[in-house]
């Protein structure tokens, strides 16, 4: 590693100059120094970064935007990374900003901070422009101007600010309504798809059960005093489009108990449309647990055999729908390689009405019992999902008062995780 | 960097926390209390402490979920309460602020 960052820091002072023009006059002098690794990744058919952050750069001639390219273009040909963590909050808060300094500041002083604030989004990523107007504006004031729009926590992250300019930058963005999100081990910023504003596949609020679920737990999301990290995803179908199987401690998908809804007219004008090679072909042979046949020239779907894969009703939207009776279904312990490895989420609750009020304090009302068990069986630095694996499926059931359900076994019939190409 | 006591130069990290944790006491405490804009009560003090015996048994600052559950039980309080109480004498959080006060080493994490 030494002989490459010998190498490297060669290169860098070799092109560490005011630019690279050779001699004569430097009017025209580019603000950004040459990065020829960057570079690179623009060629690409790709949209790239390194696009938007020099030209971000040379708009504003903010001499951090210039630093953290200096830095990663060194990164780049020393294959390492230069930032380490830190800590840095807000008043009253014990998470939210993820803290980045240089580790070496003294070659690349411009990227000596280069702090990220977590902002959380608003339930099925609805915003109006003023509202994105004003966060805009107040970052590029106070920060390097550099949104990701959404980090994979489903925040906002605003990339780019030194420490003693995060309070203030704080306090403007809370004066517009926006609030940080979620870090450390605690609750984390929760995300939902677009739900019953734009899909029509949506079998519960799960805009209105974010909020609610975001309202509530809004102390431990910025307090973090837990084992470990807990996440939600609202999905509001089992297409789910949030990724809350894989990607969330706490899946909470749209479902339904009855038969799928089949419009008789809407499937004749399909087959008269696609033909019944397509139906067949596409849809019925497709169906992971064959619960669809032909009886009398109709299409039946055998409510028992379904699985919720949701190939049906994609294939066909406007002829099937989900069934009547909506709600969601809880599933737990989704994560990423930790102690142990990947883990999708399993079955806890199978059911749940998600109409009333009433129906969402006895969900919050679960999931303060499932943390308050958490918090007395989990180990440190352990997963909700770790913690049930270790302790078995029953232990935890018996702890938070929920009744055995056949559900609960993992693979009845097939796959419950189909999904076709369409 | 460094801070003055009585004096005496004690150094600190970039962050400021104590380099070398065998030059605390309480006028160095009290000085790094005033780095953080905080006026040390009887209730700092005792926190404090309670994060020196603990580091001095276990050789490492403990997680706040622990620091809140020992709150909890001293003082009567349910799980809540506690926390509002410690967030109340160190509002950047206590593991940022109470354990630079009580010269512990830096906590680590993502947080």
């Amino acid at each position: 590693m030494e002989g490459a960052n010998k190498a490297a820091s060669n290169e860098v002072n070799k092109n560490s100059g005011c630019c690279a023009c050779s001699g004569g006059s430097c009017s025209d002098a580019k603000f950004l120094n040459p990065t020829p690794m960057l570079d690179e990744l623009e060629h690409g058919p790709w949209p790239s970064f390194i696009a938007g952050f020099k030209g971000l750069a040379e708009r504003t001639k903010k001499p951090m935007l210039r630093g953290v390219m200096d830095q990663l273009e060194y990164s780049y040909n020393t294959k390492m990374g230069y930032w380490k963590g830190g800590l840095v909050t807000v008043d009253g808060y014990g998470a939210g900003i993820i803290t980045r300094y240089s580790m070496i500041k003294d070659k690349f002083p411009e990227a000596e901070q280069f702090h990220t604030m977590r902002i959380q989004p608003a339930p099925g990523l609805h915003y109006n422009t003023e509202m994105l107007r004003n966060l805009c504006d107040i970052w590029e004031k106070h920060g390097s101007g550099i949104i990701t729009l959404h980090g994979q926590t489903g925040d906002i992250m605003l990339q780019g600010i030194e420490q003693d300019k995060v309070q203030e930058c704080f306090d403007e963005l809370n004066q517009q309504g926006w609030d940080l999100g979620g870090a450390g081990a605690g609750m984390r910023t929760a995300v939902s798809c677009i739900g019953p504003g734009r899909c029509e596949n949506a079998c519960y609020d799960n805009l209105k059960l974010h909020l609610k679920a975001l309202k509530h737990f809004v102390g431990v999301l910025h307090r973090p005093e837990w084992n470990y990290k807990l996440k939600f995803k609202f999905s509001g179908c089992p297409n789910d489009c949030t990724n809350a199987i894989m990607r969330s401690d706490m899946a909470v998908i749209g479902t339904w108990k009855d038969a799928i809804q089949v419009d008789t007219d809407e499937v004749k004008a399909w087959v008269a449309e696609r033909g019944l090679d397509a139906l067949v072909n596409e849809v019925i042979n497709l169906c992971p647990t064959k619960a669809i046949t032909m009886k009398d020239g109709e299409m039946h779907i055998e409510t028992r055999d379904c699985v919720r894969c949701m190939h049906c009703l994609n294939a066909m939207p406007k002829a099937l729908s989900p069934g009547k009776e909506r709600g969601i279904s809880l599933l737990m312990g989704g994560k990423n390689t930790l102690k142990v490895g990947v883990n999708m989420g399993s079955l806890i609750v199978p059911f749940m009405k998600m109409e009333s009020d009433e129906d969402i304090e006895a969900f919050t009302e679960l999931i303060e019992e499932i943390i308050d068990w958490w918090d007395d069986n989990g180990l440190d630095h352990e997963r909700i999902g770790e913690t049930i694996e270790r302790v078995g499926l029953k232990d935890f059931l018996e702890g938070i008062g929920q009744e055995i359900d056949i559900n609960h076994v993992t693979r009845p019939r097939d796959n419950p995780y189909f999904k076709a190409k369409y | 960097m460094a801070i003055v006591v009585n004096g005496t130069s004690v150094d600190t990290d970039e962050n400021g926390y104590l380099v070398n944790l065998e030059d605390w006491n309480e006028a160095v405490a009290d000085k790094l209390a005033e780095g953080e804009e905080i006026t040390m009560t009887e209730a700092h003090w005792d926190l404090v402490k309670f994060l020196r015996n603990y580091y001095a048994e276990y050789q490492i600052a403990p997680a706040v979920k622990v620091l809140t559950k020992a709150m909890a039980t001293e003082k009567g309080m349910d799980k809540k309460e506690a926390s509002e109480f410690l967030y109340g004498l160190f509002p950047k959080g206590p593991a940022l602020q109470a354990c630079k006060i009580a010269g512990l080493p830096k906590p680590t994490g993502c947080v």
